[in-house]
């Protein structure tokens, strides 16, 4: 079972910014143990673009689908066997990260 | 009731989460197991009067409930994968290795409290499939719309299949803070029952507090070595004792001090009372008690004591001081005042009650309390006042009733 786990943090209160080492040895083990798929940060919510493309030509917009002042900072795929494994990993990785955390499963 | 009729509820009674929590580990799905089940009850009760209750009920209904799901499963999958239908059909793997218990209604338990779903989905999922309770029952007990009700269990049916929330019973380590989960979703079904809110509802809802109290006696039984489950379970039983009192025959409540102490159901008080010495001795032993158990203790002085002066206050203050300890929350605050009243005078739990008004300011029984112990000091406008606020938050019928009288009696 693949779950997104999504880094979410927030604007008027950002979580710290020297996570990175922490981060990488908590990936390591993820790795180690079978349990990571993918992972990356993300630029900020000003550098993405939104195309829609449903009527008659795409529709470019600056900016994020949705303006918010929580927003995703970070992903990772991890495979996990059930909930309960993926949801103890994503207690630790909120620690490691200093930032809230999303757990969603794939279809 | 006939003998038949007797059969059936009773069956219901003591199979049903059998039933149920046998289905979901053979098929791996709820919405199948709730349904097979539901099915062999309205079989049992269409065939039972004709063809005499079967001499072992439980078996019977689990027999009829598989075929009920293995039938809807060949329906299903005659629009889909046949290949899958085989392997549903004869699935023989083994069930997976366990710890120390081994019943299938504790896993059934365990995904019904689950942590990612949301309490309101907890507390109706396990009267749905541990309870057995219906849905238009469970949406009586809680005033809401079946329709809300029916989407609220679907929804977390879903979550837990699409998540894969698992059928399993937590691993030791994790095991206290699961069975704290479970244990509030209980009492918070007993709690509702115990004072009901609500203008049409009944002030105390027997039908909650008596299937919170069963769901716990089957915690119980499932984890006898567990001492926050026997806390809770005393704190139950000896607050369920009081309930012939708790209500007059003019609808108000009767507070502990005026109740008639005769009526007080003495066979579940020697239980609760029995579970609260079980408890003393693994303290004395050095276990430390968790808040089920230091409230359940709380409870027993009450139930031992001959009125409201033959209290023992100062082991009351005690407990609370306890308590203190584990649960910093205002409202054990406010409990533990109300008892140093009782010990220290009513002056001294003003002053204790009122540096709690930022944070209960919206309690009714903060305002409550204040009315009670500024009546004893003399000081009746201000206890008017109070009275008036805590009229106006009250939920409960009967506590209105009683908070009204009060006012009234002021001079």
């Amino acid at each position: 079972m693949q779950y997104l786990v999504s880094v979410i943090d927030d604007k008027s209160n950002p979580g710290s910014t020297d996570r990175q080492p922490a981060i990488s040895a908590f990936n390591e083990r993820l790795i180690a143990e079978g349990y990571w798929v993918f992972a990356g940060g993300l630029a900020d919510t000003d550098a993405a673009t939104v195309i829609d493309n449903r009527g008659e030509q795409a529709v470019f917009s600056d900016g994020p689908f949705v303006e918010s002042k929580e927003y995703l900072a970070g992903v990772w795929v991890w495979e996990a066997p059930d909930l309960d494994v993926a949801l103890k990993l994503a207690t630790e990785a909120s620690k490691v990260c200093d930032r809230k955390i999303e757990v969603r499963p794939f279809l | 009731m006939s003998d038949v009729e007797e059969a059936i509820t009773r069956a219901h009674h003591e199979e049903w989460a059998r039933v149920v929590a046998a289905l979901t580990r053979r098929f791996g799905d709820l919405d199948v197991a709730e349904e097979a089940a539901a099915e062999a009850f309205a079989t049992a009760v269409e065939r039972w009067p004709a063809d005499r209750v079967p001499p072992n009920p439980g078996a019977w209904l689990t027999t009829t409930a598989n075929r009920k799901a293995i039938d809807r499963i060949r329906r299903e999958n005659k629009r889909d994968d046949k290949h899958k239908e085989a392997q549903l059909v004869y699935d023989n793997t083994p069930p997976e290795p366990l710890g120390a218990i081994d019943d299938d209604r504790l896993r059934l338990i365990f995904t019904c409290c689950h942590p990612a779903l949301a309490m309101q989905a907890r507390v109706a999922l396990t009267l749905r499939m541990l309870g057995g309770l219906t849905v238009p029952e469970i949406a009586r007990a809680f005033l809401m719309r079946e329709t809300t009700l029916e989407q609220r269990i679907t929804r977390a049916k879903a979550k837990i299949k699409a998540a894969r929330i698992p059928y399993r019973v937590p691993a030791a380590e994790d095991l206290p803070a699961r069975v704290s989960g479970v244990l509030t979703v209980l009492f918070l079904v007993f709690n509702e029952g115990y004072l009901a809110t609500g203008p049409d509802t009944d002030p105390v809802r027997h039908d909650l507090t008596t299937e919170a109290i069963r769901l716990t006696r089957l915690i119980r039984a499932l984890l006898p070595d567990d001492g926050e489950v026997a806390g809770l379970l005393a704190l139950m039983l000896l607050t369920e004792a009081r309930r012939p009192a708790r209500v007059s025959a003019s609808g108000e409540l009767v507070t502990l001090d005026e109740q008639d102490r005769g009526a007080w159901d003495a066979t579940l008080i020697a239980e609760g009372h029995r579970l609260v010495r079980e408890r003393l001795a693994a303290a004395a032993a050095g276990v430390v008690p968790g808040r089920y158990q230091i409230l359940a203790a709380i409870n027993a002085v009450h139930t031992s004591a001959r009125d409201i002066r033959d209290t023992d206050w100062s082991q009351v203050v005690a407990l609370y001081d306890q308590l203190v300890h584990l649960d910093s929350s205002p409202i054990v605050a406010l409990n533990r005042a109300i008892a140093v009243a009782e010990l220290d005078g009513p002056e001294v739990a003003l002053a204790a009650v009122d540096r709690l008004e930022d944070k209960l300011a919206g309690y009714h029984a903060y305002h409550a309390t204040r009315a009670d112990l500024l009546r004893r000091l003399g000081q009746s406008q201000q206890s008017r006042a109070a009275y008036d606020k805590a009229i106006e938050l009250a939920g409960n019928t009967a506590e209105t009733a009683n908070l009204t009288r009060r006012r009234d009696q002021l001079r």
